[in-house]
């Protein structure tokens, strides 16, 4: 195995520097962003409120509603066209069911609790910011959820498996002059439920083998039990009590 | 951390016998998050806002942590305003039927005004015709109402035949968490009603979160700070006293105020 | 329109007083922050009390139009997505959207805050073509103001990127060449609400507003675009004075610009 060292320098399982903050969007019901190396997501969420149109209501409980786009100058190369496209379309849908199965909407049948995920910069992992940024903005709106949902990115470099891969990364056999054990990647987002160790999301892009798959796996699990830690403890920020009063 | 927590136990539970494996982790007035453990072992209950998951005890919601006893319980700090018979709420008219017109109300769901369910005593008394609904309340209209049924699908229905229940004229409306509406109002409207005496104002809160004010304009802006105020540091101590001082700070009146009962019991 | 609400503005108006306690011809307090987006070629980050933006320009090299086979293209775009305000729809943009995207960009483009036929690359063949995007996330009023100060504002902070031998570009390099600006075109809204004008109105007070003009000045004072909104009427002398507020106005926000720009 060549890839002993990190780009960065950082291990194995290490994720890049993640900033986490509640209470950012002063108009939605709760909001927040998430920011995970030079990957940043906000999210806002509004709701529970009637969903129109009418067929699109659940009588049993209300549903979530997620809405991810990347803003026009967040990607790494050209501009990104503005509105939504298929792939932010197919993001909305698996970052959506990520959420479902701790989202308890059973009290607000026939409404809607919408998500809006918007990033102003990404760099690879974007998907998994954008569903722990969701995961804070509903909580801060005060939806009754189990528990959050943290997300991160596994991956494999040269059969290395690794957590949070940069963009560079993701292309590091395109660009290194250095010999490889192998010239496969593997980009592997994981959503996890921190108190069950249940997994919400999980795709992979890319070449990798099978015990690789459940190494990966496991190593964003672990993780996910300390990103759910930053999302709490962005939302009790907020409601630190400061020693001087104002 | 531990040992800390074992002290509160003790206190907590002074006279009750407690397992020696159960541990709280949280105290009253502790701010939870979803997900977070309050409480391991089985001799805690779960309430409101909370849920058992094996031998822990973790918080479905953000809120404030309330123990009863053994019963852990929190009250949320966030969401829209669950509509409760006999509440009074301020809506907004936002459509106009055959035979009632459509409110607003601040929460998931929208609540419905029954042309039978307008009288009382401002001049409504009469029951409008069919087809001239729209002579009495317009769409954009702010109503002083009460909620007289919720029913099973979450359908509400209000009325303003009761006193003071009317369509409110003039002044400014200002939306608020409606979980932050009893710090508002204060412990026997102690709080609204030193809101009134410094700045002269009319106000009326709603329980969904809707509060209407109307004020010398040389006031308004007092008035909106101080709700606001309450809003943002409801959850810290001295809350009141520090709302009073604002208020004599800015209008240069001295208040005369009966202490908030909860300010002197807490922390 | 909210009447009562109207009704309650002007009663604290006739008595000189705004809700935030502002004197009428103040600007809330703007903070501009240049180089947020690392993923842009020039970015800015805007806020005037709560009202934030944040503003990123992209580059490309592309087919001029015909009939300007020499010119570079310029092209402002504003989303207002339901992020910052629930009242922005989701979906086809609103009529009231798409005014203030073109507003901006009008101001901007014919104002010519860049000077097109520096970025020709190769007569009607290739020319720079600049895309800025503005993205509101929190929103309190007057987004066409702060909106345009964005654009502006990262125009200035952009550079160009690297381009390869075969006409490639690297957009992970940048080189030290600043975009060719030009006039500087900024714009002033001034509003009408009853017999009084205001700017930089929040949301409450754009929600009872009679009528509006926005102004957009060059650094050198003249005029470069306006555009009136909103339903009422506006007299002759009307006109007058809030050209005058809005002249006065740009004079102090254009301090506070080229100090945010250095």
């Amino acid at each position: 195995m060549v890839y002993k060292k990190r780009l960065d320098g950082r291990k194995m399982n290490e994720t890049r520097e993640i900033e986490a903050k509640a209470g950012v969007i002063k108009k939605a019901d709760g909001s927040a962003y998430f920011k995970i190396g030079k990957t940043w997501a906000y999210a806002a969420v509004y709701g529970p409120r009637e969903l129109y149109p009418r067929f699109l209501q659940n009588s049993n409980k209300g549903i979530v509603r997620f809405s991810y786009t990347m803003m026009p100058f967040s990607g790494m190369g050209e501009r990104v066209r503005p509105g939504p496209n298929r792939r932010s379309k197919e993001i909305s849908m698996v970052s959506q069911k990520a959420l479902n199965s701790v989202v308890d909407l059973v009290d607000f049948p026939n409404t809607v609790v919408d998500v809006v995920v918007e990033l102003p910069q990404t760099d690879a992992g974007s998907r998994c910011a954008g569903i722990c940024a969701a995961s804070i903005a509903l909580a801060d709106a005060g939806v009754p959820m189990k528990d959050m949902v943290a997300a991160v990115a596994a991956g494999v470099v040269d059969n290395t498996v690794c957590l949070d891969l940069s963009y560079e990364e993701e292309h590091y056999p395109e660009f290194t002059k250095e010999k490889l054990d192998s010239e496969h990647v593997a980009d592997i987002p994981v959503a996890c439920i921190p108190s069950t160790g249940e997994i919400t999301l999980l795709q992979m892009d890319g070449v990798m083998n099978k015990s690789q798959l459940i190494d990966a796996v496991n190593l964003a699990k672990e993780k996910c039990k300390e990103i759910a830690e930053i999302q709490r403890n962005a939302i009790h920020e907020k409601y630190k009590i400061t020693t001087k009063g104002e | 951390m531990t040992d800390e927590n074992k002290e509160e136990n003790k206190e907590e539970n002074k006279d009750k016998e407690i397992k020696s494996d159960s541990k709280l982790l949280v105290k009253n007035k502790d701010v939870v998050v979803p997900g977070q453990i309050l409480a391991e072992g089985f001799d805690f209950l779960p309430s409101y806002g909370t849920y058992r998951k094996d031998d822990k005890i973790l918080a479905n919601k953000l809120g404030l942590v309330t123990m009863e006893g053994k019963v852990i319980k929190t009250i949320p700090m966030a969401g829209r305003y669950l509509p409760k018979r006999n509440d009074v709420i301020i809506g907004r008219v936002t459509d106009i039927g055959m035979n009632a017109w459509r409110l607003d109300i601040n929460s998931a769901y929208t609540a419905m005004l029954s042309s039978r369910e307008v009288g009382g005593d401002r001049g409504y008394s009469s029951y409008p015709k069919k087809g001239s609904l729209s002579k009495t309340f317009h769409v954009g209209d702010y109503i002083f109402c009460k909620i007289v049924k919720v029913n099973s699908q979450n359908l509400t229905d209000v009325t303003t035949n009761d006193r003071g229940l009317r369509k409110l004229q003039g002044g400014r409306v200002l939306y608020v968490n409606t979980h932050k509406v009893p710090r508002i109002i204060g412990k026997k409207g102690s709080m609204v009603n030193m809101i009134k005496q410094a700045t002269d104002c009319k106000m009326m809160v709603g329980q969904n979160g809707i509060v209407w004010i109307q004020c010398d304009p040389k006031h308004e802006a007092t008035a909106v700070e101080a709700i606001r105020k309450i809003e943002n540091e409801s959850h810290i101590p001295g809350l009141t006293n520090r709302v009073k001082e604002f208020l004599e700070k800015q209008t240069e009146k001295k208040l005369d105020i009966k202490e908030d009962d909860e300010e002197i019991r807490g922390k | 329109m909210d009447e009562d609400a109207q009704e309650n503005m002007i009663k604290l108006l006739s008595e000189n007083l705004r809700q935030d306690k502002r004197g009428f011809e103040d600007f809330r307090d703007m903070t501009i922050e240049l180089g947020v987006i690392a993923t842009a070629e020039g970015s800015a980050r805007v806020k005037v009390g709560e009202t934030e933006l944040i503003a990123g320009v992209k580059l490309k090299i592309d087919k001029p139009y015909s009939d300007t086979a020499d010119e570079g293209i310029l092209m402002v775009n504003t989303e207002l997505t339901p992020l910052s305000n629930p009242n922005f729809e989701s979906g086809p943009p609103s009529i009231k959207s798409i005014e203030i995207s073109r507003v901006i960009d009008r101001g901007l483009r014919e104002g010519q805050a860049m000077d097109v036929k520096k970025l020709c690359i190769e007569a009607g063949e290739k020319v720079w073509m600049i895309n800025v995007d503005v993205c509101p996330v929190n929103h309190n009023g007057n987004l066409i103001d702060i909106g345009a100060i964005a654009a502006l504002a990262a125009l200035h902070d952009a550079k160009f990127p690297e381009v390869d031998k075969e006409g490639k570009i690297d957009y992970k390099k940048k080189t030290s060449n600043k975009l060719p600006l030009k006039e500087d075109p900024l714009p002033v809204t001034v509003i009408k609400i009853g017999d009084y004008f205001l700017v930089d109105p929040t949301e409450n007070e754009e929600a009872v507003m009679d009528a509006r003009i926005t102004f957009n000045f060059r650094k050198d004072g003249n005029l470069c675009a306006i555009q009136k909104g909103e339903d009422g009427p506006l007299t002759v002398d009307d006109i007058k004075k809030m050209t005058e507020i809005a002249e006065k106005t740009m004079k102090k926000n254009r301090v506070i610009f080229e100090k945010a720009i250095k």
